[in-house]
């Protein structure tokens, strides 16, 4: 089975499932193949050279609305990894904002924005890793409430650090470990974890064509159980502390062991050579039904995706809903004995801390998903 | 007659960037632009305005070109977009030779084919090229291994370059090795015990 990745940390549960045998072990015969960018892994998935891949949560749902490249109809099988982004600020807006008093700390959404409107000289550019990601989702809740003017570009993510010490952009929001590696090379200083923004957001989400899904019914299984068991793996610190070694070989991100193990850890260096911040829940690969592809999730991303392009919401958000097969993840993982929500849905952002909640097992305990400005997204009320 | 479709093509290596220029340029395209120069590419790519982005498939830059056909606006109707969708065969043999392309605006599918054949033609031909050229390097220095391999037992067994060779290539064959990896791993081992 060709399935794509982007060398990322949150490319840890593929490669991991394949790496530990956790594929091998349900009769999956898992290929990964590297992509150079988004839109090819895009394109390859569509023209049918890779049966599966890591996508950022937001592009199933672009695809099957038609929006960027070929449309296709495209299935989120599963959530791979939760938060685990960074925000970061070029030296010199960096020092703006302590000339203006800001004091950096990785979890005040609120803080730095203020401090970030202060510090503008006229519209912050800041670097995406792509117009359908998380981080523009992220970014623009963030500042965009604020009523602050950005202007987004797409950067790929090892080239950010570049950017901002070129000029190109004045701050960026990307996954790990590239703000990191942003950080080694001085280019700047990180400013804000992602998750400070929202809690608990589906980052990067296991996709496939919906006819692939619908012909496949029990490859697409074997591989949703084998992602899974990777990620139950992941989640315990002592694993973490082999898969940064595995994941820093040349075949996956091939860069230094130490500057994956940050994100791996939740312990990030906001400027070089500093000590480093606990950033607790920094990225999750299992914990609190993490992989439960909500169909709430997605009608947040649709409702985002639909304002931002004129299309018609209540269509929108009926397509965009129906992406996150969390169908499928009933059938698939039921089976074997995954503890389920009781619903498909949640308000987003109503947990400010880890809440039990009824599940087939009875030991499902949801995580803190509180946006930074306390707003509850009700995917009852459109 | 020329042609006064305005193409850009994105390339560093500069051989490549000419060769495919000067493909375009024989099929009768006059208004070809490369753009070396990544890290300001979406102002540039905004200054010329072209109809037509040729940039190879593995470029990471190629994200850059997806959010920027959205800010041209959907308004306007320049949509870029991966070949022609409505030719599934064109946009096949293009991911095959590693070339994608952006079509900016309107354009109609027979004004854009004929660019696109030529360019994936010399996409093709550069991408065997280097396979060609990376193969030979590699030949090259297995030889220069092997040679050092058959140095090492030549000088500690006292054989002749014959027989040092045999001994390799029965090693590998007892081990179920290829005969590059055994000579590596003698030329490793003889440098850690130096």
């Amino acid at each position: 089975m060709h399935c794509g990745f982007v060398p990322l940390v949150d490319a840890a549960p593929l490669i991991i499932a394949h790496e530990l045998g956790f594929a091998a072990n349900e009769g999956v015969s898992l290929v990964l193949l590297k992509q150079p960018s988004w839109s090819a892994l895009r394109d390859m998935l569509v023209m049918g050279h890779l049966e599966a891949a890591q996508m950022l949560s937001p592009m199933p749902i672009a695809m099957s609305l038609g929006l960027g490249g070929i449309k296709a109809q495209v299935d989120a099988l599963m959530v791979l990894s939760v938060n685990g982004n960074v925000i970061a600020a070029s030296n010199t807006l960096v020092e703006r904002m302590r000339a203006q008093g800001w004091e950096s700390d990785l979890g005040d959404a609120g803080g730095v924005s203020a401090a970030l409107e202060k510090a503008a000289q006229g519209p912050l550019r800041f670097g995406v890793p792509f117009p359908f990601s998380m981080h523009r989702e992220l970014v623009e809740y963030w500042l965009g409430k604020r009523g602050l003017q950005i202007e987004i570009s797409s950067v790929p993510p090892p080239m950010m650090g570049q950017a901002l010490t070129s000029g190109e952009i004045d701050a960026f929001c990307v996954g790990e470990p590239w703000g990191s590696r942003a950080v080694d090379t001085e280019a700047g200083e990180l400013i804000l974890a992602g998750r400070a923004i929202w809690a608990f957001s589906p980052e990067k989400v296991l996709a496939a064509r919906r006819d692939w899904t619908s012909d496949n019914p029990n490859q697409v299984a074997a591989l949703m159980r084998a992602v899974f068991h990777a990620g139950r793996w992941l989640h315990d610190p002592d694993n973490r502390v082999i898969a940064t070694d595995i994941l820093a070989r040349q075949e996956y991100l091939g860069l230094p062991a130490d500057v994956i193990e940050r994100a791996m850890k939740g312990h990030l260096l906001a400027q070089a050579r500093s000590l480093g911040t606990e950033v607790q829940g920094f990225l999750h690969f299992n914990v609190g039904a993490a992989n439960f592809p909500w169909r709430s999730q997605a009608q947040w991303i649709g409702t985002n995706l639909a304002r931002r392009y004129g299309l018609d919401l209540s269509l929108a958000v009926e397509i965009a809903r129906g992406v996150f097969r969390s169908d499928l993840y009933r059938n698939n993982l039921g089976e074997i004995g995954v503890d389920l929500p009781g619903a498909s849905d949640k308000q987003e952002g109503a947990l400010s801390h880890p809440t039990a909640v009824a599940s087939t097992r009875g030991e499902l305990i949801l995580q803190r998903d509180r946006f930074f400005d306390g707003a509850i997204f009700d995917p009852a009320s459109r | 007659m020329p042609n006064p479709l305005s193409i850009c093509v994105i390339e560093k290596n500069r051989t490549r960037a000419q060769e495919v220029t000067e493909a375009l340029h024989a099929g009768g395209w006059a208004d070809v632009t490369v753009i070396e120069d990544e890290v300001s590419l979406t102002q540039t790519l905004a200054k010329i305005k072209p109809d037509l982005v040729l940039i190879d498939l593995a470029n990471p830059r190629r994200d850059s070109l997806e959010a920027l056909s959205e800010a041209t606006g959907a308004r306007q109707r320049p949509v870029a977009m991966f070949v022609d969708e409505s030719d599934p065969e064109l946009s096949t043999a293009a991911v095959q030779a590693g070339l994608s392309a952006y079509v900016v605006g309107g354009l109609s599918g027979e004004r854009i084919r004929p660019v696109l054949e030529t360019a994936i033609a010399r996409f093709r031909m550069m991408a065997q090229l280097q396979s060609e050229l990376d193969a030979a390097k590699k030949a090259l220095a297995e030889r220069k291994t092997i040679d050092r391999a058959k140095g090492l037992l030549i000088q500690a067994k006292g054989l002749s370059e014959d027989e040092a060779y045999r001994l390799l290539r029965k090693s590998a064959m007892d081990q179920g090795k290829r005969l590059i990896d055994v000579a590596q791993a003698l030329v490793t081992a003889s440098e850690l015990l130096r």
